[in-house]
């Protein structure tokens, strides 16, 4: 197809875009994929709030003594960029951005079961934005993303509540995303999309909705009891009255710490995707590879106790956590090694999106290790509130997480849009980000081995060196994002028409038009293949 | 889409989404299955709390039970499990296809129950517990041995008959919906899914105070 026809088509057809115009036929649309960018502009725009305050928390520790902020402000400025940065935008950016858009499609689907469910889910995810935004705005809140008690049931005088509710309210969009998902998965799939036949990436859609289930509500009912607490103190973690704060730490991280898992399950699905597309080869292992998504779900939920090694949890339950820390090793293991084990061989090409899954496997990897050296005992003695602590779950959630969604919007943007990026600026960003993104969080593993500890507004003078590394990364690694937000945007208008399948990728999302038609398939789909299956498809004409 | 599909959506039934009646009614069964799981969760993490807090505290968790009135609370069970058995009739009366004055009368008799335990907690219990300064962080005064224990009880009491309370009341805002849909004649044989899953939600609405009232009224050798 000449590039003229295709801008044709774009233009001239009917799809979920130009279906309907207007800001209410986006406010009340029901469509999963109009659904999944109103969730992409929210999620951005807040990126964008959480970022702000890393920046400025960066350009703070140019200096030991602290070069712009007052220690209080400091505080803030911490606390607020972890609520922002794991409740309104890692967890619901690749489930509720990547898995609205495709999950439906991925499947032969018309839609979500519940699309009015789906539309009533990002409307809670607004309200509990709103009242986030209203904490930064009016004063803030120091108590870190973690809330501990009792400094934040009794004495912190600053936004709480706040903070806590908006945390409570988006909850629910959560758990209500995660129900629509399962449902949909279970009971929506074409004729012939057996369970065996589905996209890797819907099997960690899948693991990730059972964490939304089951994790979310214990979360907010602790946010709940700390709202009490607080308004009321009636001493449920005041011990005055026999209330154990410690029983706050193991609720807080019976949910936060599968919500990593929130966070990187998908990202690990979307890099599935892009290994099998780039090195044109069936995943290796894909059982493996699929059921481990569900063990990463299982164990997750039994693993928190080791935040608290050192909180005044006894020390059996420590060795008892720190085995099964251990243990989630074993399933992400299987999946570094699988992909691997697809390359191998495999027809590889380094388009931006391939550059993002590789360096996806690279940092997660250096995370993951890293966490074993927090999972253990004595180890952690000398790491825990120290700096290694956060580039390691950088390097996870950052390096892991955000790795996997860019790389994913990269990958389906032609899809959603219908358009071309260019190529050589997206490749460029993925590289400007590798390189930012170590050079700030690498330096960080160094401070914190050497004692420095995190959520200091200053430090002593010897670790200047590193933290002006750090900063110097963090601009880096801030250029590196703007520029995919310039060129996506431009993309959208001025773009060269992408046409059905510019990957020439398999799964069912690239047999439909893009964009595609409101309801998603002009015939439903039947499915008579396994997925990935590249070896059965006609070989690239050289000529193009 | 076969005839009777298209037929479906036209009366409005069956949305635009499912294939088929059976699978919308298969759908919403499950989603409202793994709400309830949420629930479970939810509830899951009081219960957790007030598990630990009274093998800690045994004693004075004890003395807050004792306080409770046990025939108000016993009388609620009865009105609870009573009301389960006039949704589970609603449902089946559509489902066979019974007129519909009789599906609406059930769905009535089940909200009534509903209102009538309400009544029993708020203006008996809660009153009460009121009178006789019991509401943390409202007039707590109680000053006997172990008040602070007492205290958590309380804490707990409230938090989770109140949480059940809001359930209960959520739920007869449903029904209250079901009876108008019923009332215009929406249901059927084939179509009476939203009944089915409403009945799925009441049904643990008791079944979470069939674990509240041991817990809470029957600890400490009553």
């Amino acid at each position: 197809m000449s590039a003229d026809v295709a801008e044709l088509s774009t233009r001239s057809r009917v799809h979920y875009l130009n279906a309907s115009y207007g800001i209410k036929s986006w406010l009340l649309t029901t469509d999963h994929k109009r659904i999944g960018l109103l969730y992409l502009v929210s999620i951005t725009f807040m990126f964008l709030v959480g970022a702000g305050a890393a920046a400025l928390m960066r350009l703070q520790l140019l200096e030991p003594y602290g070069a712009i902020v007052q220690p209080a402000t400091y505080n803030k400025l911490f606390s607020i960029h972890g609520i922002i940065m794991v409740f309104f935008f890692l967890i619901p950016s690749i489930p509720a951005v990547l898995g609205n858009f495709l999950v439906p499609l991925m499947i032969g689907a018309k839609d979500v079961a519940f699309p009015k469910l789906n539309l009533l889910s990002w409307y809670i995810y607004v309200i509990g934005s709103l009242f986030t935004l209203y904490c930064v705005i009016f004063g803030g809140v120091d108590t870190g993303w973690t809330f501990y008690t009792p400094f934040s049931s009794m004495y912190s005088n600053t936004h709480v509540l706040a903070a806590a509710l908006g945390i409570f309210i988006t909850g629910f969009s959560s758990i209500l995303t995660g129900l629509n998902f399962i449902v949909t998965i279970h009971r929506m799939r074409a004729p012939g999309m057996t369970w065996f036949r589905l996209p890797l990436f819907i099997w960690s859609i899948y693991a990730t909705s059972i964490i939304f289930v089951l994790g979310t509500p214990v979360l907010a009912i602790t946010l709940f009891l700390l709202t009490l607490e607080r308004v009321l103190h009636v001493g449920i973690f005041d011990p005055a009255v026999g209330g154990d704060p410690l029983l706050f730490q193991h609720l807080f991280w019976f949910y936060s710490h599968p919500a990593v898992y929130i966070m990187v399950l998908p990202a690990m699905g979307v890099v599935s995707e892009l290994i099998a597309a780039y090195s044109r080869k069936r995943i290796y292992g894909y059982s493996f590879v699929a059921f481990s998504s569900l063990a990463i779900a299982f164990i997750s939920f039994l693993v928190w106790g080791h935040h608290m090694f050192v909180s005044g949890q006894s020390i059996y339950a420590g060795l008892v956590f720190s085995v099964l820390s251990f243990l989630v090793a074993i399933p992400s293991a299987i999946k570094v090694f699988n992909w691997t084990a697809t390359l191998y061989k495999g027809s590889i090409s380094y388009d931006a999106p391939m550059l993002y899954a590789l360096g996806f496997i690279g940092l997660f990897t250096m995370g993951g290790l890293t966490g074993l050296f927090l999972a253990s005992l004595a180890t952690d003695v000398h790491l825990h509130a120290t700096y290694f602590v956060v580039a390691h779950f950088h390097y996870i959630m950052v390096g892991g997480s955000v790795m996997g969604f860019m790389g994913g919007i990269h990958f389906w943007w032609p899809k959603i849009t219908g358009r071309l990026y260019p190529d050589k600026w997206a490749r460029l960003a993925a590289l400007i980000i590798f390189a930012g993104f170590n050079l700030t969080f690498f330096p960080q593993f160094m401070l914190g081995y050497l004692g420095m500890p995190r959520r200091y507004a200053v430090y002593p003078a010897q670790f200047q060196a590193l933290n002006v590394m750090s900063t110097a990364g963090a601009t880096i690694l801030g250029i590196g994002y703007l520029i995919p937000l310039i060129y996506l945007i431009w993309s959208i208008r001025y773009g060269p028409a992408a046409g059905p399948n510019p990957w020439r990728a398999r799964g069912l999302e690239w047999q439909t038009p893009s964009p595609p038609p409101k309801e998603n398939f002009e015939e439903t789909p039947i499915v008579t293949e396994e997925a990935y299956s590249y070896a059965t498809m006609a070989p690239e004409k050289s000529s193009v | 889409m076969s005839e009777t599909a298209a037929t479906n959506v036209h009366a409005g039934v069956l949305e635009e989404q499912f294939e088929s009646l059976q699978t919308q009614h298969e759908a919403r069964k499950l989603g409202m299955w793994i709400f309830l799981a949420t629930e479970v969760m939810f509830f899951g993490g009081v219960f957790t709390c007030y598990t630990l807090y009274r093998e800690m505290y045994l004693p004075g968790f004890e003395q807050g039970s004792h306080l409770l009135e046990v025939t108000w609370g016993a009388l609620n069970t009865g009105v609870l499990i009573l009301s389960s058995l006039t949704m589970a009739l609603a449902v089946r009366s559509a489902q066979v296809g019974l007129r519909k004055l009789i599906t609406i009368g059930l769905l009535l008799m089940t909200m009534l129950l509903g209102v009538a335990f309400l009544a029993i907690k708020f203006i008996l219990e809660w009153h009460h517990d009121y009178v006789e300064h019991l509401v943390p962080g409202i007039n707590f005064s109680y000053t006997g041995p172990y008040s602070a224990h007492v205290q958590l009880f309380f804490c707990f009491y409230f938090f989770l008959t109140g949480l059940h309370a809001l359930h209960l009341i959520i739920g007869i805002g449903i029904l209250a919906v079901l009876c108008v849909m019923a009332w215009r004649g929406r249901f059927s044989p084939q179509y009476y899914s939203s009944l089915e899953v409403a009945g799925l939600y009441w049904h643990f609405v008791d079944i979470i105070w069939i674990f509240l009232f041991p817990l809470l009224y029957l600890i400490g050798g009553r």
